[in-house]
């Protein structure tokens, strides 16, 4: 305590043996900044990957209208990803990922509104919107579960699949081959939101360990909220990944 | 409202209020920016410009979330170029990647 006390009166004495906070942020805070860090590389490995496969492969040359799924050609994403629950046989290019985009943000907001109670040492506000945070989350890993498994079924009209070497369609995705083009597609596909997802899952985990902390009153006790705001960090994170995902696999 | 219940520890326990403006401006850009990308994506055809753009609009919805939520803006310069530096390699990693693998195909 009388160290913690020294830091902020003699900075001098202390500069050199740990007394003092040179980017004025605390470890835990510093930690989580420079950990994004190395993950940023790791997503940007696979983004990388991505354009690189996607633009040394035979694109699609003719008119959007007449497109069609072929493994010679990579596919146009909104051709692929074009269903939504609940809407069947209704052609809805992107809607569905649109709106798993808008839950994403949303709860970026609600993160960064519990982070900003927590500030204000709120107690019920950090609880109320560390609840829309989860929920969000959970709400986002329901439609990716969803949007996976009707990628995985493939086109319900194998008229419209992607014919394997013999001329035959091609029935559901997997790592080997797929209705919708090249192998490499759908690989890029699962493995970058799946890795986004898995990050996703761990987000919604910190942020339950944290709404249950603020409920039990820990940090009240403990006089400040910083932990609400090293997971925020991680949640924001989590959401700028699915901004570069969003772009670069959906829309580009 | 709750405070009353352990004033006895902290008398001194007012929760001041909200100050929110900030967040919800941050949030009306990026949806507004998602919205814009959405209507670039079914109006221009693909091609090179149209992917500069959409990492143009990502990359300013990147700088509101970084720097507002995860609030680097308003960390110190020291910190802010130590994320920021590693970071604009890897993105000209990803462009040149990008230009590299049309000259493969």
């Amino acid at each position: 305590m009388s160290a913690l006390h020294a830091a902020s009166a003699v900075p001098e004495k202390l500069t050199w043996s740990g007394g003092s906070e040179p980017l004025k942020a605390s470890y835990g805070k510093l930690m989580m900044w420079f950990f994004l860090l190395s993950d940023t590389f790791t997503f940007s490995a696979l983004l990388v990957t991505y354009g690189m496969i996607r633009f040394s492969q035979q694109a699609y040359e003719g008119v959007h209208e007449k497109f069609f799924f072929s493994t010679t050609h990579w596919p146009i994403p909104d051709k692929v990803f074009e269903a939504v629950p609940f809407l069947h046989g209704v052609e809805a290019p992107l809607v569905f990922v649109g709106i798993m985009t808008f839950i994403l943000i949303f709860s970026s907001v609600t993160m960064v509104l519990a982070v900003e109670a927590g500030h204000r040492g709120d107690r019920a506000d950090v609880e109320k919107w560390m609840l829309w945070t989860i929920i969000g989350g959970f709400t986002f890993l329901g439609s990716q579960a969803w949007e996976w498994s009707h990628f995985i079924h493939g086109p319900e009209d194998l008229a419209l699949a992607a014919k394997d070497a013999l001329g035959n369609p091609i029935e559901g995705a997997n790592l080997v081959r797929n209705p919708y083009g090249p192998p490499a597609f759908a690989d890029l596909f699962f493995f970058i939101t799946g890795f986004h997802g898995t990050h996703v899952f761990s987000g919604v985990v910190l942020n339950i360990l944290i709404f249950f902390n603020t409920a039990t009153g820990l940090y009240d006790r403990r006089g400040h909220y910083e932990m609400v705001e090293k997971v925020g960090l991680y949640w924001h994170f989590v959401d700028l990944v699915w901004v570069f995902v969003f772009t670069f696999f959906y829309l580009v | 409202m709750a405070s009353h219940g352990h004033s006895s520890h902290s008398e001194e326990k007012v929760i001041p209020a909200p100050q929110t403006a900030a967040i919800w401006k941050t949030f009306w850009i990026l949806l507004i920016l998602t919205a814009i990308e959405f209507i670039i994506a079914f109006t221009l055809p693909a091609n090179g410009i149209r992917v500069a753009i959409f990492a143009g609009m990502t990359i300013v919805k990147a700088f509101y979330i970084v720097g507002e939520f995860m609030h680097l803006k308003h960390e110190v310069k020291t910190l802010i170029w130590a994320i920021l530096i590693p970071t604009i390699f890897v993105v000209w990693l990803l462009i040149a990647l990008i230009y590299e693998g049309g000259h493969l195909y």
